[in-house]
Parts: structure tokens; C-alpha cells; sequence
């Protein structure tokens, strides 16, 4: 089924949570809502969920296949939600947790005893843990008492599953896993899903879009390799992993970032507008001279090769700092050590003009 | 002792104390502790079973079942009957609302709930004869329509309730507050129903600490005497509670029956303790599961 929120706004007395967001999610996609905390990514999906209302006005409204359920109770919605800190019931089994969504219906819609009793097994199988059903929330391990949360949002066959942050309070080990598990379950069940999280990593490996969201709206929509390498803004670029940042203006057709001089590419700026340019530190190489390309004399400060890729920390002539991530081969070949002068070419980098507010 | 990995370790047993006060403190702290407690709970405690058998069981059992004296008893288990259950739902209200809403007066309405804990109960007490009162606000209707309440079993109920309300409110607000609305969040998403969440997912997470406000509550309605005192009248066989029986047979110098009487107060302060204790225990698994629910493994 699919989801769709249209200019949502939602306001908490003086904070803006959301201003007029719209978003939709195909039937049977996994999308991801991305940003930082405070972005209002969560409040979006509460209002999904019916846990919390819209500001009348302006009005927003929440669609479920095209039907218009802003007024519907949460209780009657039929969304499966998943809380961060899992909210399992403390004083029931593993068993009973996934049962309740059964047990709660009215009489006359509720499944027979044996009906409840086959779908938990079906369920507590399905998240493998068959030989705890008659444990408690707190003798389960943090990865185990989400896959309960899980099942027992899946217990009521709700037509769309929201996950609040899922992962966010599990180490990053158990948080993998459980990462790569959510993703095959969900091209088992195909349920439509919406997973809120602030970890770009964690949304690049699991959705099948991404929505970026900053400040109370949505910095842009896509898949994860378009939101990756084609970042829509500043803010997106930023957020997707680190980058260097260069101040600089335009001048003469060319983009001018101190000893960084480059072709600006869709040219019709002002001369002397302001603009700013984002590398990622591996679009940098670093020689031992100069090549052509555009690029800039630094000196090595730190080299920090402990890890997948090594990470060489430098400061331009012009005092910045300069960070490059290479490949332990392209480390050794390069042959560059602490406090050598070097020369950083540019490979990729995007240019963001400065807002023509000012 | 040596362990298997070569280390040193000290035997639990032969652990060496990690404080670092001489001993000759240490016992005179302890002793302080206990001589106070023993002169100041003990010996009373101890006096006042003394005095209550000095004239043997025949006299005790015959202060205890003398009319006046069940009267006394039955008003007090009355007005406890009716101050609890009132109190429950008052408090349980209070928390939830606190614990769970955000609205204007919140802090007002915590201060209040501290009101009779800060008051004098005899202030308590005047409060009510002045509201009721012959002379009172209400005085001259209620005359008129013939309604007695100071004087009379009402008032030493309302009397009750007021002193009691913030027993069971004080130990549920906080549980509430840090227990959260997920877990109804969750039952609500899931379908239940208002009553539903209630009696299968709050009610069940603050039942030890409600049980234990309960017991605090009933003890307390069982042993009022200030504010009870007030709007009494001390009317044998009619307005007297158990605690105001025992002022009446004291200044008749009826020492062994006024003790008599103290006893079963006192039994049932002792009674209240144990089940304190039992409880207090439960209580902490209360907050200990909602801890661990955060802890990741």
C-alpha cells in the first residue's frame, strides 16, 4: 500500500518540526527518511503512524492508497511501528509481545487460539528465535528485543511498516546485522516501509530511496546513488560523508578557491559571487609533483593508516586543512610520509554558490 | 591466591574493607545508631505491649471488645475503606496526568499534591470545620437541609482523604515519568483499546508501586489524628476513631485499655513495615526493568 503525506506542517509551540512537507512511498518500497536530529524526520513519521497530529493550518493530510486517513485514530490505522528503544511490553513474554496485536481486537474479529498461537510461531521463526518465547524483554540482548519489536509490528499484518530509528541504540556490530536481515526480510514481505534514520551509511545499504531532510524539509529525494553522487545541495553533499571545504569566488568565468583554479561549469554567475567548493577526500591524490590538473601544495601532518583506508591529514600553503583517503596500495605507491610538501590534484569536487540572499 | 591467569587476587572472604575510618568510628557510629533507635522505637514499641497486657489477656480482650472500643475500630476501618480507594483513583489520575500530558499548572498542581504533607493536620481539620461548620460557608444550608458533616462520620472522612492523597500520587509520578508512554504508544499502534492499555500494559508496570502508595495511604488514614481530631467532637460509640479512643481511655487514666487499644495500632504499624519491606524490593524491579530495557547486550 502505498504512503503519502502532503504539505505537512507541524509545530511545537514556537519550533517548527516540519514545515510543509510533502512525501510519497511506493507500494511495497523501502524508503529511507535520512538527516540529523531536530530535522523532523520522526515527527513526520509519527504523523504517519497517527501518533501525533498535523497543525490544522495550514492543512496537511496523510493518504493511504490515495484514501485521505488524517482523521483516523492511530488505533485504527493499521501501521506496524518499530521504536527505537523496542517499547516491548515489560511484564509479558517474547511470546505474549507478539501475540498482543491479536489478543487486543475485537471480539468478533479475533483470530481463534490456535490461529494466534500458529502466526507466532510462524512469526518467531521467521526472526529466529525459536527457544526464547517465554523469555522476558530484559533477558533479551538489545539486537534480539528489536527482532521481538519487529515481529510483533508484523503480527497484525499491517499494511505499511514504520521503523523509528531502529538500529540507533544497538553497536555497530549487531546493528549490520540486523541491517542486512531488515532488508532480506523486507524483500520476503514486501510490506511498505518507511525507516527513519540519521546514519547515511545505514540508509545507502538498506532503502530503495533515500529522502534527505534537514531543518523542517526535505533536501532531496532519490536513489541512494543519485543522493550519493549527485548530492542536490550543500547540505546533502555535507551530510552524505566528509568533505573538504574551500571558500572561494568567481572571477572571470573561473572559479577561484585560492591556489585552486577551475573552469567554472554552468557559468553565468556574477564575477565575485561568492561560492564554495566540497571534495570528498578520495577525490584527491596526492604526487610528489605537479601534474596539471588542478590542485594545490600542501604538507603531510598526519598519516592515519590504521583502518580500511589510509587517511592523510595535510595543510595547504594557504593554511587549510586537507584531508585524502586513498587504498593501502595507493598509500605505498605514493610513497608519502609525515611532513613531506606534496602536491593534491582534484579529481571530482562540486562547486555550491553562496545564496543570493545577501 | 593465585587464579588461572598468574593474577593475584584477594579471596572475597578475607576482602579487605575499602574504607579507611578506624574501627573504634566505626563501631561508635554504629552503636549511636542503635542505642538511638532502640531508646527512641524499640523501648515504646516494647512499653507499649507491656502496658497493654499488664492486667493480663482477660482485661486486654475486654478493652478491645467493649463496644466503644469496636465502634472506634469499625469508623476507622471505615473511613480507611473509603479514603484509600478515593485516594487510588486520585493519585493514579494525578501521576497519569502528570507523567504523561504537558498543560498549563502542571507545577502547580505538583506543589499542591504536597499540600497536606506541609500543613498541620489540625489546620487540615479547622479548614473543614470552617467550610462546614454551624458557622461555616456551608454551615447554615447544610442546617437547613438537616446534613451533618463535622461532627460526624463525613467529616472524619473527609478528614481522611485529605490528609492521605499524596501517598499514592508521590510514588507513581515518578515511576511514570521515567517509565514514558512508549510501551502504550505501542499497544495503541498495535489496536487496544483505552482500557485495553490500561489493565494490560500500565497497570501491570506500576502495580508494586501502586500497591506500595497504598499501603503507606492505608497506614496513615489508620493512624490520623490531628485533622481527625478536629472535626470528631469525640462522640463515644459515634465520631471516635481508633486513635481518638485511645486519647479518651488515657485521660481517664484507663492506662491498660488505652494501651490495648495502641496495641493494635502499633500491630498494625508492624504489619505495615513488613509489607513495606516486602514491597520495596518489588518496587525497585519495577524501575530495574524499565533500566534494563535501555541497557544493549
Amino acid at each position: 500500500m502505498s504512503i503519502e503525506a502532503r504539505h505537512i506542517t507541524k509545530t511545537f509551540g514556537s519550533f517548527t518540526a516540519l514545515r510543509d512537507v510533502s512525501l510519497e512511498v511506493k507500494e511495497g518500497e523501502l524508503l529511507a527518511l535520512l538527516g540529523p536530529s531536530g530535522s523532523g524526520k520522526t515527527t513526520l513519521l509519527r504523523i504517519i503512524a497517527g501518533l501525533e497530529t498535523p497543525d490544522a493550518e495550514p492543512a496537511g493530510t496523510v493518504l493511504f492508497e490515495g484514501q485521505d486517513v488524517t482523521a483516523r485514530h492511530a488505533r485504527e490505522r493499521r501501521v506496524g511501528f518499530v521504536f527505537q528503544h523496542y517499547a516491548l511490553f515489560r511484564n509479558m513474554t517474547v511470546f505474549e509481545n507478539i501475540a498482543f496485536g491479536l489478543r487486543v481486537r475485537p471480539r468478533d474479529q479475533r483470530p481463534t487460539e490456535k490461529v494466534i498461537r500458529d502466526r507466532v510461531r510462524e512469526l518467531i521463526e521467521l526472526i529466529h528465535l525459536e527457544n526464547m518465547a517465554d523469555r522476558y524483554s530484559s533477558q533479551l540482548s538489545g539486537g534480539q528485543r528489536q527482532r521481538v519489536a519487529l515481529a510483533r509490528a508484523l503480527a497484525i499484518e499491517p499494511k505499511v511498516l514504520l521503523l523509528d530509528e531502529p538500529f540507533g541504540a544497538l553497536d555497530a556490530k549487531v546493528r549490520q546485522g540486523l541491517r542486512r536481515w531488515l532488508r532480506r526480510l523486507h524483500d520476503e514481505v514486501h510490506v511498505t516501509s518507511l525507516l527513519v534514520t540519521h546514519d547515511q551509511d545505514e540508509a545507502l545499504e538498506v532503502a530503495d530511496r533515500v529522502v534527505v531532510m534537514n531543518q523542517a524539509r526535505i533536501e532531496q529525494v532519490g536513489a541512494p546513488e543519485d543522493v550519493f553522487h549527485h548530492p542536490a545541495s550543500e547540505f546533502v553533499m555535507d551530510f552524505m560523508g566528509s568533505v573538504n571545504l574551500f571558500h572561494g569566488r568567481i572571477e572571470s568565468g573561473k572559479a577561484v578557491f585560492g591556489q585552486l583554479v577551475l573552469d567554472h561549469p554552468n557559468g553565468g554567475s556574477a564575477d565575485g559571487q561568492a561560492a564554495r567548493l566540497f571534495v570528498r577526500p578520495y577525490d584527491l591524490d596526492i604526487h610528489t609533483q605537479r601534474d596539471g590538473r588542478p590542485g594545490l601544495s600542501a604538507r603531510v601532518e598526519r598519516v592515519q593508516s590504521a583502518g580500511p583506508q589510509v587517511r592523510v591529514e595535510l595543510v595547504a600553503e594557504t593554511g587549510e586543512a586537507v584531508t585524502v583517503e586513498m587504498s593501502h596500495a595507493q598509500f605505498r605507491d605514493s610513497r608519502v610520509a609525515s611532513g613531506d610538501s606534496v602536491y593534491v590534484s582534484l579529481r571530482d569536487a562540486r562547486i555550491f554558490m553562496e545564496d543570493y540572499s545577501i | 591466591m593465585k587464579t588461572d591467569s598468574g593474577v593475584w587476587r584477594p579471596r572475597a572472604d578475607l576482602e579487605v574493607c575499602p574504607t579507611t575510618e578506624p574501627t573504634w568510628l566505626r563501631y561508635g557510629l554504629i552503636l549511636i545508631a542503635v542505642g538511638f533507635l532502640g531508646l527512641f522505637v524499640v523501648m515504646p514499641l516494647i512499653a507499649v505491649f507491656a502496658q497493654a497486657l499488664e492486667k493480663g489477656w482477660g482485661v486486654y480482650w475486654a478493652a478491645v471488645t467493649e463496644p466503644d472500643a469496636l465502634s472506634a475500630i469499625r469508623l476507622t476501618l471505615l473511613a480507611t475503606g473509603i479514603a484509600v480507594p478515593l485516594n487510588l483513583v486520585f493519585g493514579l489520575a494525578a501521576a497519569w496526568a502528570i507523567a504523561r500530558f504537558q498543560f498549563r499548572g502542571k507545577n502547580v498542581l505538583i506543589t499542591l499534591i504536597d499540600l497536606p504533607f506541609a500543613v498541620s493536620p489540625v489546620i487540615a481539620g479547622l479548614i473543614y470545620v470552617l467550610m462546614f461548620g454551624a458557622q461555616g460557608w456551608f454551615g447554615p444550608w447544610l442546617g437547613r437541609h438537616d446534613i451533618k458533616i463535622i461532627f460526624a462520620v463525613p467529616g472524619i472522612v473527609l478528614a481522611t482523604v485529605f490528609v492521605t492523597f499524596p501517598f499514592v500520587a508521590r510514588e507513581l509520578i515518578p515511576l511514570m515519568q521515567a517509565q514514558g508512554t512508549e510501551e502504550e504508544e505501542a499497544a495503541l499502534v498495535l489496536g487496544a483499546g483505552g482500557w485495553q492499555i490500561f489493565w494490560r500494559v500500565t497497570l501491570p508496570n506500576i502495580k508494586w508501586s501502586l500497591l506500595y502508595g497504598v499501603i503507606l495511604c492505608a497506614a496513615r488514614a489508620m493512624g490520623e489524628f490531628g485533622a481527625v481530631s478536629v472535626v470528631s467532637g469525640h462522640i463515644r460509640g459515634e465520631t471516635n476513631t481508633m486513635p481518638l479512643h485511645v486519647e479518651i481511655l488515657y485521660n481517664e487514666y484507663n492506662f491498660a485499655a488505652a494501651f490495648a487499644v495502641a496495641s493494635l495500632l502499633a500491630l498494625l504499624a508492624l504489619v505495615t513495615l513488613g509489607a513495606k519491606r516486602l514491597l520495596e524490593g518489588k518496587v525497585r524491579q519495577d524501575y530495574a526493568d524499565f533500566a534494563a530495557k535501555g541497557v544493549e547486550g
